[in-house]
């Protein structure tokens, strides 16, 4: 049952835009799915290494600008003159870029606060990301500002001999980002079910027990931060194509923080987390907003994220898992785990 | 008493001049002593003697004043902890440290970290050498809970455990990486006397295995039982050195435990 539950998952999934044909609820499938690649990149970090990326926007943003300006094209003037110009090249390439750019990132914030940890590497990201808005938000010439970057081109995948697909209808983009998605799950959970997975989670148990058996924790930790800043990086690319808009405000902190949502009410450090926290708070505005006024939904979604971090504190995916007692580990689970905090 | 001496020594861990200050505070000062290959050697002393402090300069988890430790020809001085442990030099804590919310069988995999031969695109990509890789280190890590005996325990959470099965975890954990020499930081502290007694027959077995043993521990019968040299701390100096039978006598030895009128009382 539970080898066969993520099979039936994708198949379900994968049959929606099949029999779902409203255009808004296709939409909600699109954006919160974006959000999800974007709550599990986080994941990687926060439930497996334990360190909390308050700036994790920046990664997601970083990726969306980066697209849109491979694709679009742009011709900036630098300091003495010196004019670059960039002609607009294909859109998948800009998804590539977007994706090695915000890895580039994760290195250099990884590499940079990864030396002292916890509180420092929140604070570190979150200037990170305050930087990089200020930066979208002024530089008026590269990213238009508050303007906005407008009539970004849709995704189009394919060969020239062979002809291109675009990405221009829902169904096709609920698949790009389905595909996306996916992807990222097998990435994620081939890292953390590895011996790169087991160095993460020994250093987010106990640090010094860690490294007295060898592992290379600042190594591991930036590792982590890597691939889930590229990870961000490729949700915030399929974001950029998907709405063909953006501006400065797609580093708001709020998306960090429903990215935060998603993580810890899914169950942080659980493959299975975000996609469960995703697919709730996405849909939460949508199930909402039949009866309630946006002010309304915003109490509502506020009152059920309380709602679930009181009864379930360890997160939906978790509660489940010992509900069923699908846990490989024996159901002595709850004493360790309140033991857990006190060891550090 | 098995006479090391007779068959030329060969050492392997030597402190050099080493000294640890934090701040005006001398935590240890110019210590100096060997560890020979294949020996147990025990380090004793009152609490805040420096046994710890020695400990974690070793194993460079401090970096010491001055001085030099050398092992097996190699400076440790400019070293990280996890690079220590790759030259064969493995530690234990003094608290219980194990990994407290993954089962045991994973708190060794975790240990045998460095053995691991999967890099990272045999990982993402599950290339054969991946399941290869995980295949032996499972292998071994039955292999290394069975040699500390608590191969029954393999599925359980590593918090869950007893102590002193936590305390044979910890030393499973050091075994995993696959060190020539241990250093034991109190390993039989809180234990019972039955579990202690397990704890010997441990020691013996990772003898046989030819691992040279560093020991911290307050435990007398114990330290007297198995070491074949004791050094004896006080205030961050060596006060003694020796083979059990000289140190049990020594009055410096006796005076720094138990004080000036012990030694009066105590007829040397």
């Amino acid at each position: 049952m539970k080898r066969l539950l993520p099979w039936l998952a994708l198949l379900a999934f994968a049959s929606v835009p099949m029999w779902l044909k409203d255009p808004y609820l296709l939409n909600a499938f699109i954006t919160t799915g974006i959000f999800i690649v974007a709550a599990m990149s986080l994941n990687l970090l926060l439930g497996y290494t334990g360190q909390l990326s308050l700036g994790h926007v920046a990664f997601f943003g970083i990726g969306a600008y980066t697209s849109a300006l491979v694709s679009l094209g742009f011709d900036v003037e630098l300091v003495g003159g010196f004019h670059v110009v960039h002609e607009p090249w294909p859109v998948w390439l800009g998804f590539v870029l977007a994706v090695v750019i915000s890895g580039l990132c994760g290195y250099i914030v990884g590499k940079l606060s990864f030396r002292v940890r916890g509180a420092y590497f929140v604070i570190v990201t979150i200037s990170f990301a305050e930087v990089v808005r200020l930066v979208a938000l002024n530089w008026v010439e590269l990213t238009q500002g508050p303007l906005a970057l407008t009539q970004i081109p849709p995704m189009r995948l394919g060969f020239p001999a062979v002809g291109y697909l675009d990405f221009y209808s829902k169904q096709s983009n609920f698949y790009l980002v389905f595909g996306v998605v996916v992807l990222s799950y097998v990435i994620i959970s081939r890292l953390v079910n590895s011996r790169i997975g087991r160095a993460m989670v020994a250093l987010k148990e106990n640090e010094s027990l860690a490294v007295s058996v060898g592992i290379d924790v600042t190594g591991y930790l930036v590792l982590a931060a890597v691939v889930s800043a590229g990870i961000a990086g490729a949700a915030g690319s399929l974001y950029a194509h998907y709405l063909k808009i953006i501006d400065p405000d797609v580093f708001l902190f709020l998306y960090t923080v429903t990215m935060v949502i998603m993580v810890i009410t899914g169950g942080k450090g659980t493959l299975a987390g975000p996609i469960v926290g995703g697919l709730i708070f996405g849909f939460v505005p949508v199930a909402t907003r039949k009866f309630a006024s946006p002010e309304v939904q915003w109490i509502l979604y506020g009152l059920f994220m309380i709602l679930i971090v009181f009864v379930l504190p360890q997160g939906i995916v978790p509660a489940i898992e010992k509900w069923f007692g699908i846990r490989e580990k024996p159901p002595v689970a709850t004493v360790a785990e309140t033991g857990t905090q006190d060891t550090r | 008493m098995t006479s090391v001496e007779s068959s030329q020594p060969r050492s392997v861990l030597s402190i050099e001049h080493i000294a640890v200050h934090f701040g005006g505070l001398v935590a240890i000062s110019d210590m100096n002593f060997v560890v020979n290959e294949g020996e147990v050697v025990s380090l004793i002393g009152p609490n805040g003697a420096g046994k710890t402090t020695a400990f974690n300069v070793i194993t460079g988890f401090l970096r010491p004043s001055c001085g030099e430790v050398r092992y097996r020809g190699s400076s440790l001085n400019n070293l990280k902890p996890h690079e220590v442990t790759s030259l064969g030099l493995a530690r234990t804590f003094q608290r219980t440290s194990v990994f407290q919310s993954v089962s045991v069988f994973e708190n060794v995999m975790i240990g045998l970290h460095r053995r691991g031969r999967s890099r990272l695109w045999d990982t993402l990509l599950a290339l054969p050498r991946e399941r290869q890789s995980e295949n032996e280190l499972k292998a071994r890590a039955d292999e290394i809970l069975a040699l500390v005996g608590i191969e029954r325990r393999s599925r359980e959470l590593a918090g869950s455990l007893a102590y002193g099965d936590q305390r044979l975890l910890g030393v499973a954990l050091a075994l995993a990486t696959d060190p020539s020499m241990l250093l034991l930081d109190e390993p039989v502290s809180g234990m019972n006397a039955t579990e202690t007694a397990r704890f010997m027959r441990l020691l013996d077995r990772l003898r046989g295995l030819n691992v040279t043993i560093l020991l911290v521990e307050h435990d007398m019968p114990m330290v007297m039982g198995v070491s074949d040299r004791v050094i004896v701390l006080n205030y961050g100096k060596i006060i003694a050195e020796g083979p059990p039978a000289a140190i049990q006598g020594n009055p410096e030895v006796i005076q720094a435990y138990l004080g000036q009128g012990a030694r009066k009382r105590a007829r040397y």
